[in-house]
């Protein structure tokens, strides 16, 4: 083995110690945040607290181990209507709001892009939406869905938009679509000011009519940016709580989701159930963002180092 | 990152819940046994609501400057009342001595009680006799007194004079009056939507769903405790909303009506008859423009299906928890707290309703809130909800069944039948 060779090894197992001993602070803020609060759910997940009540009328304390049965419980019965309720709602909220978002965050971009004047209101104008807490516009909104309210002024129809029903639903994706659009406009817009404007040049030396340069050239350069945003997009709806929370009340039928399902039963004192129903959603949450990277290929963090590395 | 991001988020939430839950499941039995002493003086806090007319705080600096060493601090939690429990429950679950005195929802005491989470107090040093006696019994648990019963609170039916008289009519004691009177003054104000109450899915249904079964005849518990909503007094009570929303006696819209909603409704001389709380009666008076129908209402007790209805108990009882310190300081607190001088300054400055009798009967007071003997009238006719451990699960069944029947999803003798079996799961 020449001396090089043995240098060079040297220098990198001692970077590597260096590495370590500058990642373990992170490392370690990781596992208490990410990684005790997952490995505690799960425990939690197979406990089940007492509720039966001794001779006085005092709740019997403590909590024993159940197994799996806190999972199964949700599968069997009244629960399982209610689970794949919410797991419909949630899985139909999600697609439909991100769909819309998509199309209206892409066209928001566009238009934030390519404003000469007021650029700067402009760009304010559509982020405020985004800029505005999550509850308070529930709130907004719940307002303008009330049986007086503003939507139906503008209809002339009395829909009563908070009860169950498919109205329900439409007021919680239109909210949603309006709150989170500009997220995804904002996303796309970064990617939209990266691509070289020589591009769209030569595209109209070529003839290209802008319609073409928005399918040929536009979207496949702002396709990474676009699926980031869609990525960000799809985890955030699919732990959709507040919104219907507020604007429509707990415990509706129409538009309860799998988060406010685990919230309803921890505040109802179930714990385990509810870390059950938790632990499902975060399966869920984690096989939706795996077979997204997979298949869509968004570009995380994954491929940008494999490029860099190259 | 995403992932990972994501990973934390979901369970960050359920985290805090789990920490809470693994801490309170270990440990002892703890808390005061039965009847004992509660000793300890020095400083105390006082866990209660929003203090919104400023005399919670008048009150306390008033115990505060003539008791240098026992100190009450007000900690003030959030508006709604699910928060409220929510918090309260979590720190008795991490046994905290954070809280010492708890202001409680009437319908949590079972919860609470049983749970030890609150202590027992000695019912001989409160001279219960001169309270209200139905809001006493929210304050018990299996017999034993597990809080001190504060502000109460009763329906009343809210009532336009002003048209009821033009119509040569007086306030109805009866369903089918109301509805006469209702069909009466249609013919001269059209528009007029008739009754309301709260038919919101939340703890108000479950208030106006009791109401209506108790002023059949009917019971949602009996007093062993066991359920009895498929009675047909219950279904008659049922019957008497999903009629009323089916003629139209009762607007579409109230289905989303919540108190606020109903109350700007009846401002805005949009309802003939409003089943509301006591509350309304200075809002709805106001002559500053807020409202339409100052100076032409009135308040009659509930009607029921063959005379008078009763109502369901409201209000607030204070505890002291288990886990806090200073027992004997919280004690003479809530004591001075629940005195004449204190309740009748709390009625002056909130209009809520005191739990002494005697305050009702107050020349000067009645003459300041000409409701107090019509709501005295229908707190002591007044049944509770069903003192239950689990009452969050049962209130959240009683809401289901009646959401369905006024909706017209189920028919209303299966969303009883339906209710039953579901209350005897919860309640045996």
């Amino acid at each position: 083995m020449t001396t090089v060779a043995r240098r060079a090894r040297g220098a990198t197992s001692g970077a590597g110690r260096l590495a370590a001993a500058l990642l373990s602070p992170t490392f370690i803020v990781l596992g208490l945040v990410v990684g005790y609060p997952l490995v505690a759910a799960l425990r939690e997940s197979v406990f089940r607290e007492g509720t039966d009540l001794d001779e006085s009328g005092f709740v019997v304390e403590g909590s024993r181990f159940v197994g799996l049965d806190n999972y199964t419980a949700i599968f069997a019965g009244e629960s399982a209507a209610r689970f794949w309720n919410a797991f419909g709602n949630t899985t139909l909220f999600t697609v439909i709001t991100v769909a819309l978002e998509v199309v209206i965050g892409v066209a928001m971009a566009l238009v934030m892009h390519h404003a000469i004047r007021w650029r700067g209101v402009v760009r304010a104008g559509i982020l405020v939406p985004w800029a505005v807490p999550t509850a308070v516009s529930a709130l907004l909104w719940r307002w303008i869905f009330q049986a007086d309210g503003v939507a139906n002024a503008v209809i002339g129809q009395q829909v009563l938009w908070t009860t169950e029903g498919w109205q329900a639903k439409f007021a919680v994706i239109l909210a949603d679509v309006w709150k989170t659009a500009p997220f995804v406009g904002l996303l796309v817009l970064a990617g939209l000011q990266i691509i070289p404007n020589d591009v769209y040049e030569a595209a109209r030396v070529d003839g290209a009519s802008p319609w073409r340069q928005f399918w040929r050239i536009t979207l496949p350069l702002v396709k990474p940016a676009l699926l980031v945003a869609v990525l960000f997009r799809v985890l955030d709806a699919l732990r959709m709580f507040d919104l219907p929370f507020v604007l429509i009340g707990s415990r509706k039928e129409s538009v309860e989701t799998l988060s406010m399902v685990a919230f309803d039963e921890a505040s109802s004192l179930r714990f385990g159930p509810a870390a059950a129903y938790a632990t499902i959603l975060f399966v869920y949450v984690a096989v939706t963002a795996l077979v997204f990277v997979r298949l869509l290929g968004a570009d995380v963090i994954g491929a940008a180092r494999e490029r860099a590395r190259k | 990152m995403g992932v990972r991001t994501t990973a934390a988020r979901a369970t960050a939430a359920l985290g805090v819940a789990v920490l809470l839950a693994s801490c309170g499941s270990g440990g002892d039995q703890g808390g005061e046994q039965p009847g004992g002493a509660l000793e300890g003086r020095g400083e105390v806090t006082f866990a209660t609501g929003k203090d919104t007319s400023g005399n919670m705080q008048k009150l306390v600096d008033e115990w505060n400057a003539s008791h240098a060493n026992e100190q009450v601090r007000i900690i003030e939690l959030p508006e709604s009342a699910d928060a409220q429990r929510q918090q309260m429950v979590q720190n008795a679950q991490v046994k905290s001595d954070a809280y010492t005195i708890l202001n409680l929802d009437v319908v949590w005491t079972a919860e609470f009680a049983a749970n030890r989470w609150v202590v027992e107090l000695p019912a001989s040093q409160f001279d219960l006799d001169k309270f209200l006696q139905p809001a006493v019994k929210t304050a018990q648990y299996r017999d034993k007194l597990y809080a001190v019963p504060v502000y109460s609170d009763g329906g009343l039916l809210y009532y336009r004079k002003d048209l009821l008289d033009a119509a040569g009519l007086k306030p109805p004691k009866t369903w089918a009056e109301l509805t006469t009177a209702c069909q009466a003054v249609k013919a001269t104000q059209p528009a007029i939507g008739c009754y309301a109450g709260q038919f919101e899915k939340y703890e108000g249904l479950t208030v106006n769903f009791d109401e209506a079964v108790h002023s059949a005849g009917g019971d949602v518990v009996d007093s062993s405790g066991k359920p009895v909503v498929d009675s047909p007094e219950a279904k008659a009570g049922l019957d008497a909303l999903v009629t009323g929303f089916q003629q139209g006696i009762i607007p579409q819209k109230a289905i989303t009506y919540k108190e606020e909603e109903g109350r700007r409704a009846f401002q805005a001389g949009e309802l003939l008859f409003h089943r509301q709380w006591p509350y309304q009666w200075n809002l709805a008076g106001k002559t500053d423009g807020s409202s339409q129908v100052a100076g032409k209402f009135d308040v009659a007790p509930l009607p029921g299906l063959n005379g008078p209805g009763s109502s369901t108990l409201g209000g607030h009882n204070f505890a002291i928890s288990a886990f806090g310190k200073n027992k004997a300081t919280a004690l003479d607190f809530i004591k001075f707290f629940t005195s004449e001088s204190a309740q009748r300054s709390n009625l002056l400055a909130t209009s809520q309703a005191p739990t002494l009798a005697s305050l009702y009967d107050d020349a000067e007071l009645i003459k300041q809130f000409p409701y107090l003997p019509t709501l005295k009238e229908s707190i002591l006719s007044a049944k509770p909800r069903p003192q239950a451990v689990r009452y969050g699960d049962v209130t959240q069944a009683i809401q289901e069944a009646a959401y369905a029947a006024l909706t017209g999803e189920k028919p209303s003798d299966v969303a009883l039948k339906d209710l039953q079996s579901k209350l005897q799961e919860l309640l045996k």
